[in-house]
């Protein structure tokens, strides 16, 4: 007989694996509490929150009205009177009506207090394109939040992520936002039965490598990881790291791969000009240049707002393809 | 006991008191803009004169467990709350003893241990966070009241209608101060409101608001008791309209081309301090020789706040990066 039990796995999605996070927090900490639009009666927009709204009362899985700017704002302030409040933005389009609150006051009142008064906030939203949803719901704005200092940005890929990283950002002090990429929420999937917290603030290699350095992060993993099948058949075994967290930037996983593949591409759903994907190229400049056999390449999305007809859409954002194309040439065949 | 709680008592150490908060607000202040001209205070540089006694009535009704939240001209809310005027002064400065570590400055004075939440220098934007912490100590089920200032202009901003809105939804226990000093830095309320009896809008949302004169320290402090003790009931949000006058420029930049000097002139006749002291004296209740007194003792606690802002440290350089996050709580 075999003494060691077969670790239990379960099936689940991306969006039951975020709920079940939410079931968990809530259990685990009467301060905890959920708050957006429509998280309650409706469901959520994306049915994360979905039966959560029976299980723990309209107090705790509370509606709001379509006021960004003073719900996020609330959150705040419930988190500096001893709440744990997890903040449902629809999407991160939406979330432009709270820049206020989330830059000036959730990044600054710790350091502005001189060390007083922590926010430990979490805010989830939805990000990314692929729904046809045209230029006001489908753009990827998360890394305008990682230029911010004085609040944590995360993005989970995978379920585990997914079912780990809300509990890991409620149990850190600081604001912290996640997103969550609208594609995702119905990738299915297993995870250990007793999935929980994972660690923030690092990278992760999901696919080890030694020709060429892929970087990605939400929606684009899986883009990136199809890609690299395509170039395992050729014999490029392409390394991928999801980045998880966009701020910090965990710099020594980035660095230490490029300085082993020397060459790297980064792959971001955001556009390139002053993107996320320009800070991480230039991360690699200072801190791996001499490594370098090749320059680093960058697969974007197209410099237009995401239009509707999908095969626009599509031809604006990232693909295996084109992850493909760039990788070779930084390789030269 | 009810009454008591709700009506200003005007014993000799009742009225003495907010005499002397007002005085120290006041004292504190003018120092402030001399220093300001001697360049030991810098960047921006917004006073309190002729407002004083809205936060000196206001805090009147306040426990130690409320919370307050103010703007970017809350010297005297600060003063009034019991921020001792040492690391106040210190913080003007930009010392490492100010209450903010220096790292805030005159807009953001915060200072945990009256649960003094700010400071904020973004018009509109502490009213969110005063939602936040009474929708905490409602959930809490804490009787404590949230106390948020801002000035009329704030009233422009689509963060007042959201706040308005979600306080009075969620029945929260928020007392909401409006300082209507009339002028949006240097724009006049008709110039920018469409309604300017702004108590009516809060009335709008449901919410009892009354309008006071904010040059009365006693209205202020009767009023403040009331709707604050209605606050603690349960009754919800409550919305003082307190007309006020800013007797000095908006800022040290402001070179006041968009008001009469007599207009100005006018107010100051009604300042709170000049009125209060005039009231006490012909009543009997203060004499000169105690308005006297309490100037004194003013003077000297200004002077030792200075002293102390001079004596006071800059933080290390290599400090720089410090507060901008936490580390992970134990």
């Amino acid at each position: 007989m075999n003494e060691i039990a077969a670790p239990v796995r379960i099936k689940t999605t991306y969006r039951e694996a975020v709920r079940a996070a939410i079931r968990d927090a809530l259990n685990a900490d009467p301060r905890a509490f959920l708050m957006g639009e429509d998280v309650g009666r409706y469901g959520g927009c994306y049915a994360v929150s979905k039966g959560l709204l029976a299980e723990f009362g309209p107090e705790r899985i509370r509606d709001t009205p379509l006021s960004e700017s003073a719900f996020v704002g609330a959150g705040i302030g419930a988190a500096l009177n001893g709440m744990r409040p997890i903040v449902e933005v629809m999407t991160v389009n939406f979330s432009l009506l709270a820049l206020d609150q989330i830059v000036n006051n959730a990044a600054t009142l710790l350091h502005m207090s001189g060390g007083q008064f922590n926010v430990p906030l979490v805010i989830r939203m939805a990000t990314g394109a692929g729904r046809q949803l045209a230029a006001q719901h489908s753009h990827s704005l998360e890394g305008w939040y990682a230029h911010i200092p004085g609040i944590k940005v995360l993005a989970p890929a995978t379920l585990e992520d997914a079912r780990g990283m809300l509990l890991g950002a409620l149990g850190d002090p600081n604001p912290v936002l996640i997103f969550e990429h609208v594609m995702l929420y119905n990738m299915e999937g297993e995870i250990a039965a007793d999935a929980g917290a994972v660690e923030i603030g690092k990278a992760a290699i999901r696919r080890p490598g030694r020709d060429v350095t892929l970087i990605a992060y939400g929606g684009t993993l899986f883009k990136t990881l199809a890609a690299a099948e395509t170039l395992a058949k050729d014999g490029i075994e392409a390394e991928v790291i999801d980045l998880r967290s966009l701020r910090p930037l965990d710099t020594a996983t980035i660095v230490g791969s490029v300085a082993r593949t020397r060459r790297a591409v980064v792959i971001d759903e955001g556009w390139k000009t002053g993107g996320l994907s320009a800070e991480v190229t230039a991360v690699i400049m200072e801190q791996a240049f001499w490594n370098l056999d090749a320059p680093v390449a960058r697969v974007c999305s197209a410099e237009v707002p995401i239009p509707y007809p999908r095969h626009l859409e599509q031809a604006a954002l990232p693909q295996p393809e084109a992850i493909v194309a760039a990788a070779r040439a930084t390789i030269g065949r | 006991m009810i009454e008591h709680a709700v009506k200003p008592h005007l014993t000799r150490a009742h009225v003495s008191d907010l005499m002397r908060q007002m005085v120290r607000m006041r004292r504190f202040e003018e120092k402030c803009v001399e220093l300001y001209q001697r360049e030991k205070i810098r960047g921006f540089l917004h006073v309190y004169i002729g407002e004083e006694a809205i936060a000196a009535g206001i805090m009147q009704a306040l426990e130690p467990e409320d919370t307050v939240i103010a703007t970017y001209r809350e010297h005297g809310h600060a003063i009034a709350r019991g921020i001792p005027m040492t690391t106040l002064m210190a913080e003007m400065y930009g010392k490492q003893e100010g209450c903010s570590r220096g790292r805030g400055g005159s807009m953001h004075v915060f200072d945990a241990k009256t649960r003094f939440y700010g400071g904020n220098a973004i018009v509109g934007g502490g009213l969110p966070l005063a939602v936040g912490t009474a929708l905490a100590d409602a959930m809490q089920k804490r009787a404590r009241v949230t106390a948020c200032f801002f000035g009329e202009g704030a009233v422009a901003e689509g963060e007042f209608h959201e706040s308005m809105n979600l306080a009075a939804l969620w029945k929260l226990p928020v007392l909401f101060v409006c300082e209507n000093n009339l002028y949006a830095m240097g724009t006049a309320l008709g110039l920018s409101e469409s309604e300017t009896d702004i108590h009516k809008k809060a009335e709008s949302y449901r919410m009892h608001a009354e309008v006071v004169d904010g040059m009365d320290v006693v209205a202020v402090e009767a009023a403040a008791r009331k709707v604050a003790a209605a606050i603690r009931a349960g009754e919800g949000p409550q919305f003082l309209e307190c007309r006020t006058y800013r007797f000095r420029p908006h800022s040290m930049f402001d070179a006041e081309l968009y008001r009469d000097k007599g207009e100005v002139e006018q107010w100051k006749k009604k300042g709170p301090i000049e009125r209060f002291g005039a009231w006490l004296r012909e009543n009997d209740i203060l004499h000169a020789a105690d308005l006297q007194a309490i100037e004194t003792e003013v003077a000297a606690e200004v002077e030792a706040a200075v002293a102390f802002a001079e004596a006071g440290t800059w933080e290390p350089v290599e400090k720089l990066s410090t507060y901008v996050t936490l580390e992970r709580a134990s």
